[in-house]
Order: C-alpha cells, then structure tokens, then sequence
C-alpha cells in the first residue's frame, strides 16, 4: 500500500518514533561515553606504572649484579695475591658469567625504558582528549537541555500526536456549525419577513395582508376628506360619501369639483 | 488492521478488505497528486464509506495504535497535500 492511507500513517508514526527518542536521553549516552574514556586512561597510566616498577626491578637486579661482580673482582685479586691461582680463576669466571647476565639485563632496561616513554607520552595525549571530551560533553549537555526545553514550548503550542490532529479538526467543525447556524438564522429572518414562513409570535405580517391594511386605512382618509367637503359646501355628506365610493376614488376627485361649481 | 479517520474515531477491519481500499487509496493519491479536486472528494467519499462498511469501529476507551489513517471527510485536496508534505503533520 503506497497510497494516502500509508503514507499518513507513516507520518504519524515517525512521530511517535521522535518522541520516543526522546526518552533516550542522549546526556546519559555522553556521561556513559566519558565514563568508559576514564576507565581506558586509566588503564593506560596503570600500564605506565607497572612498566615503570618493571625498570626499578631491573635496576635493582643490575645493582646486586655489579656489587656482586665487583666482590669477584676482590676476591680474585686477593687469590692472586696469596699466590691462589686456581681460586683466582674461579673468580673472575663467575664475574664473567655475572657480567653476561648484567649485559642481558640492561638490553631488557633499555627496552622497558622506551616502552615506557611512549606509554607516558600516551597517557598524556589521552587525559588531553578526556579533558576536551568533558568540555565537549558538557557543551553538548547544555545545548541540549535547552533545545529540550524548546521542544517542549513548542510541542505544547503544535500538539504532537494523533488526536491531537482530531482536536483541531473538531474545533474547525465546531466553528463551521456555528457559521452554519448563524447563516440558518439569517436565512429564517428573511423568510419569515417575506412572509414564505408562519411567524407563531403574531409579530411578522404577510404582504397580503400589509396591502389590505394600507388600502383600508387610505380609504379612511378619503372618505372623511370628502365628509368634510360636503359640509363645507352645505350638501348631503351621505351623497357624498356615495359619490366618493369604489376603486379609483382618487381619479374621480376631478369629476365631482365642476359639479360642486354648477351649484 | 486498524484504521483512523481522522475526527471519527478507528475502524477495525479484515486485511481481505485490503485490495478494494488499496485500489480506492492508490487513485486517491493520483488524483490528489494530479490536482484533482472533484475525482479527491468523490473517491476520498468513497474510500471513508468502505471503510465504514467494511470495519467495525472501535470503542472511543480503546487504545490501539492505527496502522492506517485517513483524512477527515471535510478534508480538502490541499488540507490533505499539507499533511503530506515533508514537514508532516506538525512543522518541526
């Protein structure tokens, strides 16, 4: 499925994936990260220190050795001066197996002593990049502190998961309805004044009937108009009033004035 | 396979449903992807009945994540294009 459906539903969940990332505090991860790079440094500068306890043993061994190889020497010179040959040559034999051992002895000093050297040198290199890693860190872990609080104001205006989407579209439906109902009552005002719909208050009248009212009420006005003609000029207001009656009264008006002048 | 629409609440249905929404689905992106607006509203119409008729809809207590999820009814062609642009539902 590669349609609206799918790919909706993808959106939705890389959403909730983002947030659930969010519980994978990444501060914790750099803490661990820098925990792990002292553990490491640590070990280097324990490796310095038995490199270094090696060297010392050697040294010593290398002491006793010459000390020993010197007594030798004495006592070798001692047999000679007794006139002890023999004894004079097991001397300086022993010094030389001795002296043997001596020189394998400083080989292995000298070798133990480079290595030393560079496991220092590394050690340091290491507490320089632990150092700058801590900086790091803390940078990081601020920065981040603050995009979470950022995060935070802004899920809090946008809304993140799904129903929240609803929310706003029911809020966007609630509003449509009042627009709709609002147009509805429009609506019903102008056909209640146009007399389309009953109005059950009594209050609204059809034109029909406005029409009657206001004929009936002109045609008040023109028969009193012709009553009080009438007694002006002495006549009959009855036969006036007759004369005056029916459609078209207004147009008639000028007929009765010349009879009046005939009198 | 639980379904959303959006503003009506999840729909269960049965996966044998699948290929007459997939077919109603897939046109829905063409035409929504065309520009469409008449054949959007006519299909996205028919794609929300069918899944009316064909699922059963959950109870508004449950709590189930929706595997697929549909635009409200109301929904317009550009409504539904926002949502499915890159910045997704909520612009990050």
């Amino acid at each position: 499925m590669s349609g609206v459906m799918k790919r909706m539903g993808m959106i939705f969940r890389a959403k909730a994936n983002k947030a659930l990332d969010r519980a994978e505090d990444p501060r914790e991860t750099l803490d661990y990260s820098y925990q792990k790079q002292l553990e490491l440094l640590q070990k280097v500068r324990r490796g310095v220190a038995d490199v270094a306890t090696s060297r010392k043993r050697l040294e010593l061994q290398l002491n006793q050795l010459q000390q020993q190889s010197s007594k030798l020497e004495d006592q070798g010179r001692k047999a000679l001066a007794l006139g002890r040959e023999d004894l004079a040559r097991e001397a300086l034999s022993r010094r030389a197996a001795l002296q043997q051992q001596v020189t394998d002895l400083e080989t292995q000093h000298t070798t133990l002593q480079g290595e030393e050297e560079k496991l220092t040198l590394a050690a340091q290199r290491l507490q320089a990049k632990v150092d700058a890693f801590r900086t790091k860190k803390e940078t990081i872990k601020a920065t981040y502190t603050a995009a979470q609080a950022q995060t935070r104001i802004g899920e809090a205006f946008s809304g993140i998961s799904e129903e929240m989407g609803d929310v706003g579209l029911a809020i966007q439906r609630a509003e449509d309805k009042t627009a709709q109902l609002q147009a509805r009552a429009g609506a019903i005002d102008e056909l209640l004044a146009s007399g389309a719909l009953d109005d059950p208050s009594g209050m609204q009248k059809d034109d029909l009937q406005a029409e009657l009212d206001r004929l009936s009420g002109g045609t008040d006005v023109e028969l009193e108009l012709q009553r009080m003609k009438a007694e002006l000029a002495g006549g009959s207001p009855q036969q006036a009033i007759e004369g005056g009656t029916g459609q078209g009264q207004t147009q008639q008006q000028p007929q009765d004035t010349p009879r009046f002048d005939k009198q | 396979m639980i379904v959303r629409i959006m503003g009506e609440g999840q729909v269960e249905l049965d996966d044998v449903h699948l290929t007459e929404l997939n077919r109603l689905d897939d046109e829905l992106l063409a035409e929504m992807e065309s520009g469409d607006g008449d054949g959007f509203r006519r299909t996205l119409n028919a794609l929300l009945d069918a899944v009316r008729r064909l699922g059963t809809p959950l109870p508004d207590e449950a709590l189930e994540p929706s595997e697929l999820i549909l635009p409200s009814p109301d929904a317009t062609l550009e409504e539904v294009r926002e949502l499915l642009s890159d910045d997704g539902l909520i612009p990050s």
